[in-house]
């Protein structure tokens, strides 16, 4: 952070502390109101909540008091260790992946060198704590949706891979700050004036991740683990009160945080094509935050807008889906993105 | 309980015994047996389904009822006969019209009088509005159930046209209580058929709108297409009926058949078969039926015969000695009530059948070796109304 300020370390821990969790929940937060809360409403023939707050606005609130009033629900048969660290696993992943994540030049956590593989190898552990939570659990239906979770992590962390490995060529970089600026400062055939962000250039991996993205956030048409017509709530079904709304903040703010990471990947992030402005200048350390909420908010009303319109496949058809479909299409962007990349 | 004498103690004995049986059966073999139900959102009511599994796969399945049964036969043999009117629509709850109909024709055919044509024509209109109502909502229902929840939206709003009119006629929007013995409470009022028509327009647009959105939908082909294949012969063992048989390629429709002096006979339509017998195909045959019936309700209003809708009925209705069996083709498949008069002003026995209770026999057969989602799929396409199981 040097943003002109000296500043002891422990204040900077907590600036950083703080900074995570406003990261964390103000993008889970906005998803829920705008999307959860208002678009599927409109969508759906409906107003969705009006009352607490100007149109309703505060919902959020109220909604987060009412699962802290409930009794926190432990069932006698549950493995209660593993019952009880389950959801905070969830949330922590979470946290984790936007340690990574630049929000400006000098705006981030971690500048990891190998941040995308980072990313990517943080994000499936959040899967490990679904799994935990359907074992320990005790009940069958739990059971089941935590293995469905289990078999989608490993049908659907390959093709995203595979995926960003097209964008991490055509960057030359796994640091996601420098995959930002090969997007802003690249130029497609000598066209620069839009930059190189690669949802040009990439298109098929974009697809690919965003599809990858709505399993791995287990969102209709791959939810699955939820389930809610056949296995009632899935892994989720014992959960009662604040871990409920852990699961709960762990789902949207993990749609936050891919959403942050697509945009990163996709979108160039927190930048704007360097053919407009120059971006060397610390006023991006203000406004790069706001513009990559921006394309958050893009890629996570096309999450949702998914989600709220199509059935849900069935857990075969999935794994067929991944296995014989996105896999090899994204080997075959891989080679096509080696081949341009050397040719050009 | 406190058990009084030997035969209650074995009474009460045979029942625990029946209710431990399926525990018993399901939970000493090998493999996992999951519960689903009597409060599992996929059997809207209290349908409870035990299902062996082998993995994913479904090693066999058992549908248990009876946990919403309300003794409605026993309850009709106290009632008097317009009284049981009220009773009746609540078998049916979402196509509580059809249910009226056929014990009134009963008690009509026991006592030897027949509703003028307008009344019959007028109780073909709100069959068939019934019939609208009912099943629009199975077409959201399916879709739901498949996982895509904004249908089921859809569906609700549009269904809300066919109940406003409904309302209108009768005052009630689910439970109408407007079929009486001889006739009808009450004529249409001023307007109602223009009115009507509007709606029919509506939901014909509703029908286009779920084809695009749900019947053209891959992920749902693919869910839909060729799970729950019931061949021909065995829909017929079972006693399937309504939507479900002619989804299985039967060319059968009590409407055309049986048309039981309503009015179905005066009109153009058709019946709607599908050769395949799977769940997509209990889909596309429902959605077409209520295309058809749009048809059936805008000719009938435009040829509405002018006339009482009363006929002469004694003021206090006393059936002759006597036993009648009408049956029509209901939302859900037949529904028959046999009728037994001892010449009081109630009938002595009645036997309900409903369509439901034999639609939801098939799904131990049905049920073998697909998965734990399709099994889902299989009930919503089935299509039952609990109380229509349990009555």
């Amino acid at each position: 952070m040097t943003l002109g300020l000296e500043l002891a370390y422990w204040q900077q821990s907590f600036l950083r502390s703080a900074g995570v969790l406003a990261a964390v929940l103000l993008p889970a937060g906005t998803f829920v109101y705008l999307f959860l809360f208002k678009m599927v409403s409109f969508m759906q023939n409906r107003l969705g909540p009006m009352e607490a707050g100007p149109f309703g606005s505060m919902q959020l609130l109220a909604e987060v008091g009412k699962f802290l009033q409930k009794e926190d629900i432990v069932p006698e048969r549950a493995d209660k260790q593993l019952f009880k660290i389950a959801p905070y696993l969830v949330v922590g992943t979470v946290l984790l992946v936007y340690l990574a994540v630049p929000f400006g030049p000098d705006m981030l956590f971690a500048d990891l060198e190998g941040g995308v593989f980072y990313v990517l190898a943080i994000s499936s552990i959040s899967t490990l704590g679904v799994l935990l939570a359907g074992w320990s659990s005790a009940n069958k239906f739990a059971l089941i949706g935590g293995l469905r979770a289990a078999g989608q992590l490993i049908a659907y962390e390959l093709p995203m891979v595979l995926a960003v490995v097209g964008v991490v060529i055509q960057a030359g970089t796994m640091n996601l700050n420098g995959i930002v600026a090969a997007q802003a400062t690249g130029s497609i055939f000598g066209f620069d004036l839009l930059g190189n962000p690669y949802i040009l250039t990439q298109f098929i991996a974009f697809a690919i991740f965003m599809i990858a993205v709505q399993a791995e956030l287990n969102q209709t048409p791959f939810d699955m683990p939820i389930a809610e017509s056949e296995l009632v709530s899935g892994f989720m079904t014992e959960y009662s009160g604040l871990r409920f709304l852990l699961f709960f903040i762990g789902e949207f703010a993990s749609a936050g945080a891919f959403a942050a990471v697509a945009a990163t990947l996709f979108l160039g992030g927190w930048s704007v094509p360097d053919a407009w402005v120059d971006l060397d200048n610390d006023i991006f350390n203000l406004l790069g935050p706001i513009i990559l909420l921006t394309k958050m908010m893009f890629l996570g009303g096309l999450i949702f807008f998914v989600r709220f319109t199509f059935p849900r496949f069935r857990e075969d058809q999935l794994q067929k889906l991944a296995w014989t479909v996105l896999i090899p299409i994204s080997l075959v962007n891989i080679l096509a993105t080696t081949v341009l990349k050397v040719a050009f | 309980m406190t058990a009084i004498t030997d035969r209650e103690k074995l009474a009460y004995a045979n029942a625990q015994a029946a209710d431990g049986r399926v525990n018993l059966e399901f939970e000493t073999d090998e493999g996992m047996t999951l519960n689903m139900g009597p409060q599992h959102p996929a059997t809207h009511g209290t349908l409870r389904i035990v299902v062996k599994l082998d993995g994913e796969q479904v090693v066999s399945c058992e549908p248990v009822m009876g946990y919403m049964h309300r003794g409605y036969e026993k309850l009709l043999e106290v009632r008097t006969y317009p009284q049981v009117n009220t009773l009746i629509n609540r078998i049916d709850w979402l196509g509580s019209f059809a249910n009226e109909v056929p014990f009134i024709l009963a008690t009509e055919r026991l006592m030897g009088i027949e509703a003028p044509p307008r009344a019959q024509w007028i109780r073909t209109i709100m069959f068939e509005l019934s019939r609208i109502s009912n099943i629009s909502l199975f077409v959201g229902d399916m879709a739901l159930h498949i996982g895509a929840m904004t249908a089921a939206f859809y569906a609700f709003r549009d269904r809300e046209f066919v109940l406003n009119q409904i309302e209108s006629v009768s005052g009630g929007r689910f439970h109408p209580n407007y079929d009486r013995i001889g006739g009808l409470k009450d004529d249409l009022p001023k307007g109602w058929g223009a009115d009507t028509k509007a709606a029919m327009a509506r939901i014909r647009d509703f029908c286009d709108e779920m084809e695009t959105l749900v019947e053209g939908n891959e992920i749902f082909q693919a869910r839909a297409r060729g799970v729950g294949v019931i061949p021909a012969d065995v829909a017929l063992q079972y006693g399937l009926t309504g939507a479900n048989l002619r989804a299985s390629g039967v060319d059968w429709d009590l409407r055309r058949d049986e048309p039981v002096g309503l009015a179905w006979n005066e009109v153009d339509w058709n019946v709607i078969t599908h050769p395949d017998g799977d769940s997509f195909a209990r889909f596309w045959v429902r959605v077409q039926e209520i295309r058809e019936a749009t048809r059936i309700v805008d000719q009938l209003i435009d040829g509405l015969p002018a006339g009482p809708v009363m006929a002469k009925v004694p003021r206090i209705i006393k059936v002759p000695e006597g036993e009648a069996w009408v049956a029509t083709e209901n939302p859900l498949g037949e529904m028959g009530f046999y009728v037994i008069s001892k010449g009081d002003l109630g009938p002595f026995r009645v036997k309900i059948r409903t369509a439901s209770f034999n639609n939801i026999s098939i799904v131990p057969w049905v049920c073998r070796g697909v998965y734990v989602p399709d099994v889902v799929t299989i009930l919503a396409s089935l299509y039952f109304i609990l109380g229509d199981i349990d009555r």
